[in-house]
């Protein structure tokens, strides 16, 4: 029955999919929270800019991103990211686009965990003579984080599923290798399947191990 | 201070503010300064390159307009379909009856946990191989199939939010009067729940409008991004003027959707002082609708 697979690197495909995921995740995180630390941050100009930024990426469609890092950046302006084959440089474009877009979402859910730490945590850290580093640092950030692990889950989530546009710069991860099984197999049904059930199994333990974790750390009020 | 972060900034602090000043814009300056350097060389900041946009409407009518004509298309239509069948898919999950909860929750959690883009190629074939749709039509069905599957299972989930956040007495109040089950949720719990759920509706436009651009990027859609394709090709590989403008139309079309949703949510918030159910997109996504952010 699913003799179809013979001569396909399925999990090979998905293991592209999870690095895209796990890198991006990772970039997203660190410029995420640079951009929140920059939005509420004393200094305007860098608060203009973290602003401007979340508000125009955010409602840019991520497929132009990502194209534009491949017609654009990689093959207009040839820049390279350090690689030297074709498919490491498309790899590496698909990263940083996800990781543009992914980190408006995390500064979007960062900011409203900010907004749940009550007004005295801050007060009391200032008064102690804290900077505003170190207020954010040690005081807010931490309890935000605690607090925002739930929408995190759910960009970590969106930002699964959307690795599949990496498709379109022709990556190499499950969505375009369905695309090419679609097109040369005759068993649209179970390969749909398949897929599908490869992505419930990506994203659906992620929401519960994640939805576990972030009721045990939420600071309780 | 706005901030409760920060005190009122004394001569140091101010000094070091103008310093982190002075040190972003110099690499501000220094990445645009390689922004516009590497245009440049590549001649695409030749006004030719940009000429067909300020120039003429050439490149309007046969290029832009039509594919932004599409892409309005199949996000009208997604949402004209999905908003119905989200709306019985998020009742259902809330019937009495174990029956219909389970599988429709079972259907709900399914089409949320898989890629748009999957569904859209699993469309495209599924046209190809069993329907009789001319080869033209299909990437729009597709893209309308994809986003309807996964749009309808969202707005379920906000509908559901929607009327678990209204007020238990309405529930009570109805029955107490002798309505029905089905009367109680069709003439008070829907219309309010309405209500309390546009601000999360408008959002979910943004995210149908912007997943149109994956149909021109994957299926041959002849939307707007796709129209940035074929355009740079005619212009003799303009890439970065196309993209620019292109970039421009989906922000200019996605910020006045998400400034309407705030100015709708606030308005909302305050005018609803008795009942007082309003939901953001976040409220909607805090209470477990996934990828609401796809």
């Amino acid at each position: 029955m699913f003799d179809f697979l013979e001569g396909y690197d399925l999990l090979g495909a998905f293991w592209v999919t999870v690095q895209l995921t796990l890198l991006s995740a990772v970039g997203s995180l660190v410029w995420g929270t640079v951009l929140t630390a920059m939005r509420v941050g004393p200094v305007p100009l860098l608060r203009g800019f973290a602003t401007g930024y979340v508000n125009v990426v955010r409602n840019i469609p991520l497929t132009v991103i990502i194209l534009f890092t491949s017609l654009g950046l990689s093959q207009t302006l040839g820049v390279s990211l350090g690689a030297h084959d074709f498919d490491t440089i498309n790899f590496r474009l698909a990263v940083l686009g996800l990781i543009a877009y992914t980190s408006a979402f995390v500064c979007e859910a960062l900011r409203s965990g900010i907004n749940t730490v009550p007004v005295g945590q801050a007060e009391a850290a200032r008064a102690i003579g804290l900077s505003f580093t170190q207020v954010l640092s040690l005081v807010v950030l931490p309890q935000a984080f605690r607090a925002v692990v739930g929408p995190l889950t759910n960009v970590l989530i969106a930002l699964t599923k959307n690795t599949t546009v990496a498709a379109a710069i022709g990556v190499a991860e499950a969505a375009t290798l369905m695309k090419k099984m679609i097109e040369n197999e005759a068993q649209l049904i179970l390969i749909s399947a398949v897929f599908a059930f490869g992505f419930v199994c990506l994203t659906l333990p992620t929401g519960m191990v994640l939805g576990w974790v972030g009721k045990k750390v939420a600071v309780k009020r | 201070m706005s901030s409760v972060l920060y005190d009122a900034q004394g001569p140091r602090a101010k000094q070091r503010n103008i310093l982190l000043t002075g040190v972003f814009l110099v690499a501000a300056a220094a990445v645009l300064w390689w922004v516009y350097a590497s245009l440049s060389d590549k001649g695409q900041l030749d006004w030719e390159k940009w000429k067909p946009f300020f120039s003429g409407t050439e490149a309007w009518t046969t290029y832009i307009l039509p594919g932004l004509k599409n892409t309005l298309i199949a996000a009208a239509l997604s949402m004209l379909i999905a908003l119905p069948l989200g709306a019985v898919l998020g009742i259902a999950r809330l019937s009495d009856h174990r029956w219909v909860r389970v599988p429709v929750g079972a259907v709900v959690e399914f089409f949320r946990a898989i890629p748009v883009l999957i569904l859209m190629i699993f469309g495209l074939a599924l046209y190809s191989e069993y329907s009789s749709v001319s080869s033209d039509d299909r990437p729009l069905y597709a893209v309308v199939t994809g986003l309807v599957l996964y749009n309808a299972s969202v707005l379920a989930e906000i509908v559901r939010a929607g009327i678990l956040s209204l007020p238990k007495g309405q529930t009570e109040a109805a029955h107490a009067i002798g309505l029905r089950k089905t009367q109680t949720m069709v003439s008070i719990l829907l219309p309010q729940a309405v209500t309390a759920m546009l601000p999360a509706i408008v959002s979910q436009l943004v995210v149908v409008v912007k997943d149109t651009a994956l149909g021109g990027a994957v299926l041959t859609f002849p939307e707007l991004l796709a129209s940035a394709n074929t355009m740079s090709g005619y212009y003799g590989a303009n890439t970065i003027a196309s993209f620019t403008v292109v970039a421009v139309i989906f922000v200019a079309l996605n910020f006045s959707l998400t400034t309407f949703a705030g100015w709708l949510e606030k308005r909302l918030r305050n005018r609803k002082k008795s009942s007082g159910a309003v939901l953001s997109a976040d409220d909607a996504s805090l209470q477990g609708a996934a990828g609401t952010t796809v």
